[in-house]
């Protein structure tokens, strides 16, 4: 790994790592982004939720992970009309303003709003702006093929930009990166469900947010680093209820929101940024990468409400969620305007309602700043469980 | 030509239209007396071709939902939606239907039979999310019919290319994949002979709503492309690959013909040709119309006859000899066609502005529907730069009423067209 994107983190306490990482993750100029191309380096910006960054990678691309920003749309807002969510916005807006520079754009066919953006994005810049087709169709015998051609056809296109193959050895090096870094993230969570005490769901958050705006190695380094830290840090258990979190798989809330939440509850498991865990098992590096990679996708991945996979009900794959992870209760949250996540709420709660598993819903927007009337609902619904 | 065949074929395409879709009912209440599951299918794919030759009902609830709104009941049915905990910020289409369902799926025009499977394609994500709702109501089979799109603008992967072949197998896998499920589900066997009968049903009408939709270049144009038009496409829709949609096509064709060889157009006094973009105002469908027929506006097309066909605006013809791997490649033409003219809308403007000599563009975003509508506005800059036509913007919604200002889009259509007044009147000064 010859550049580093992000230094400040070194030779700091846990409590320091993580300081510097809400400093970069809350940087709208995202300066990492920035410091790659300043050294030369090409970028491909991927819209949420999931996209096989192993393939920019193993090109030598940055992959930087899309995720809107609580900023003010100046340029983007005349793009737009009025009943979309903030993310769709927001992404524009920061290529618009040139706080993000790209070589290539791709989004995914994940809602009726994110679809539409290479489009918006063809219309404005020059650069290659697309689609990627994940398969819609999970339960096809004929989905891992034409997901492994459709991801050749991209690799070609990164291709062209970098002027360069992208060799077998190159992609089975960049699975094996990315294994690793999928591998700490498990360790991550593993805590929070273990002894969640030990790292709260605003720490974890921003520990592994960061891995969407470097690279891998650099990442994996954060993670080993500071893993260690937190299976020594001493901290005393208190009298929490265990939720787990769900609605945070393209919108992010905003970071304070998950503080708040932390404060009153341990977050024991959560879909935030479900699209850097959605591979829930090592991509096999025997045979041919691209057909592994698009194998996970299909057959070791986890859920969201924006795939449909018949073997997995996304209400029954809540429940095992919050069985899996020791649970009491869930935080069934969606961004504003968000379409499937708005409609997969009435699907959770039906379904934790028929199990008597108390439920706290709500919405929010990435660019929310008061969140007193949330603590307040929050502590009283964790209360109500503490005392019943 | 003698006045009475006048008579008898100006307008038919309305009144067979009406007569057609009280037919339609009346098969889905007797399927719903006889306790006989239908196929939910949509407007984007429906795959009629595939479900008739099992003999499935289809029931297509975006137009049984947007009936509830030209009929003014929408309301009572999102109500009951949202009470059982939809939100308002979702589609209306999904929320009507769902009222429709926890009403015992009784509709204004009839009962609705329940679903025996859904068949849906990626064209819009809120099928999935819809048939969804079905699958956990009803414990139905969903079978997602995923149609690879055009990856990025002005570059459709070509018949014959290397990319057009994998996107079509795909396509053809997952069409045999369906007649196994429909085998399963209705209890028949697949009969190949009955799919090339269905698949001469839906030539004669893709070639048919191909010329109907070319007549309209006529001027004065032949029909109101928002009103008429609709009661088209609900044909095109619920009667693809049958013999009275076959008929009703070859019917409307020779209407039309005989409407622009003798010079007869809509009742609109035609002084702007228009275009309409993105899904209709149902909640006040008439009224809407009449702000623009009112000021000599004439809706002459819309990406809507696009999209809302399935794309069969596109005239495809399969190739009934090699019937499922034609399908699969029509599918996947058709239907990618019905997605550009939502995402890549701009371009299809633009031709459309050249080829229908269009005078100003009429574009209606919509709360109900982010597919159609998110890409709008974006596509309008691009469209205004590339033709320098006059264009309006005006929001509302498909299905609520709660959303829809209809002295405020007065006024904007006013201005609109004072606007258009005003720029013909300077043109003809520097003339």
């Amino acid at each position: 790994m010859a550049l580093r994107l992000f230094e400040k983190w070194q030779d700091q306490s846990l409590d320091g790592v993580i300081a510097e990482c809400r400093e970069l993750v809350e940087d709208a100029d995202f300066p990492t982004v920035q410091r790659w191309r300043e050294a030369g380096g090409k970028v491909l910006g991927h819209f949420q939720v999931y996209f096989p960054e192993e393939i920019a990678h193993a090109a030598g691309m940055l992959p930087f992970k899309m995720r809107g920003a609580p900023v003010e749309c100046m340029h983007a807002d005349s793009h737009f009309g009025s009943y979309l969510c903030s993310i769709i916005k927001t992404s524009l807006e920061l290529v618009l303003s040139k706080q993000v520079e790209l070589d290539m754009f791709v989004t995914h066919p994940i809602c009726d709003a994110a679809r539409n953006l290479a489009a918006v994005w063809g219309r404005n810049f020059d650069y290659p702006c697309q689609i990627l087709y994940l398969p819609q169709n999970a339960n096809s015998a004929a989905s891992a093929t034409y997901l492994r051609d459709e991801y050749a056809r991209v690799q070609a296109d990164i291709e062209t930009i970098t002027g360069k193959k992208v060799t077998e050895e190159a992609l089975k090096n960049s699975l094996s990166v990315f294994n690793e870094n999928r591998s700490l993230l498990r360790q991550l969570y593993e805590f929070k469900r273990k002894q969640p005490w030990l790292i709260s769901v605003y720490e974890t958050y921003l520990l592994m947010n960061v891995g969407g705006l470097i690279m891998r190695e650099e990442h994996n380094e954060i993670l080993k680093a500071v893993i260690p830290l937190i299976e020594t840090r001493s901290i005393k258990r208190h009298d929490k209820i265990r939720v787990v979190f769900e609605g945070g798989f393209c919108e992010q809330p905003p970071l304070d929101l998950i503080r708040t939440i932390s404060q009153s509850c341990y977050v024991v498991d959560d879909d935030l940024l479900i699209g850097l865990r959605w591979i829930l098992e090592d991509v096999s590096l025997e045979g041919d990468p691209l057909f592994n990679l698009a194998e996970a996708y299909l057959e070791k991945s986890s859920y969201s409400p924006v795939q449909h996979d018949s073997r997995k009900p996304k209400e029954k794959m809540l429940l095992q969620r919050i069985a899996d992870s020791g649970a009491e209760a869930a935080i069934i949250t969606a961004a504003k305007m968000c379409e499937p996540g708005l409609e997969e709420q009435v699907a959770y709660t039906k379904a934790l309602d028929e199990k008597g598993i108390p439920y706290f819903v709500s919405e929010f927007e990435e660019s929310m700043t008061s969140f007193d009337h949330m603590e307040i609902q929050l502590e009283t619904f964790t209360e109500n469980i503490l005392f019943s | 030509m003698p006045e009475d065949k006048k008579v008898d074929i100006v307008g038919r395409g309305n009144v067979e239209g009406a007569n057609l879709f009280r037919d339609w009912f009346a098969e889905l209440g007797e399927a719903a007396k006889n306790d006989q599951g239908a196929a939910y299918v949509f407007v984007m794919g429906s795959m009629a071709e595939i479900l008739k030759v099992f003999d499935f009902p289809l029931v297509l609830p975006e137009i049984t939902s947007l009936q509830t709104a030209v009929r003014r009941v929408a309301d009572e049915y999102l109500t009951v939606a949202e009470d059982y905990g939809y939100s308002p910020d979702i589609c209306g289409y999904v929320k009507a239907d769902i009222g429709i369902h926890l009403r015992n799926r009784e509709h204004p025009m009839g009962k609705i039979p329940k679903p025996a499977l859904t068949v849906l394609t990626n064209a819009c994500n809120t099928y999935v999310k819809w048939a969804e709702i079905w699958e956990r109501m009803y414990n139905i089979p969903v079978f997602v019919l995923d149609v690879p799109a055009t990856r990025q603008a002005g570059k459709q992967f070509q018949l014959g290319s290397a990319d057009f072949t994998r996107d079509c197998k795909y396509v053809e896998a997952q069409i045999r994949e369906l007649i196994a499920l429909c085998e399963k589900v209705s209890g028949k066997k697949f009969d190949i002979d009955r799919l090339r009968e269905t698949m001469a049903y839906a030539n004669d009408m893709n070639i048919g709503w191909k010329r109907v939709l070319e007549l309209n270049k006529s001027r004065p144009s032949l029909f109101n492309a928002l009103t008429d038009g609709t009661v088209y496409l609900g044909v095109s829709n619920n009667f693809r690959g049958t013999k009275e949609g076959s008929q009703y096509f070859k019917n409307l064709v020779e209407e039309m013909e005989y409407k622009a060889a003798h010079g007869i157009g809509t009742q609109t006094d035609e002084k702007y040709r228009l275009a309409f973009v993105g899904v209709p105002c149902y909640p006040i469908f008439r009224r809407f119309n009449e702000m623009f027929a009112e000021w000599g506006g004439a809706f002459v097309h819309s990406t809507y006859l696009h999209f809302a066909s399935g794309g069969a605006n596109m005239g495809f013809e399969y190739d009934v000899s090699r019937p499922i791997e034609s399908l699969a490649e029509g599918t996947l033409i058709s239907v990618r066609e019905a997605m550009d003219n939502m995402f890549h809308q701009d371009r299809v403007l633009i031709e459309m502005v050249k080829d229908y000599e269009l005078d100003g563009v009429i574009y209606h975003p919509i709360k109900s529907c982010r597919t159609v509508s998110t890409g709008l506005a974006d596509g309008r800059r691009a469209m205004m730069a590339a033709t320098d036509t006059p264009s309006l913007f005006i929001e509302s919604d498909m299905m609520d009423k709660r959303v829809v200002s209809e002295a405020q889009m007065k006024n904007r259509a006013d201005a609109f067209f004072e606007g258009l007044a005003s720029r013909r009147l300077t043109a003809a000064k520097t003339a």
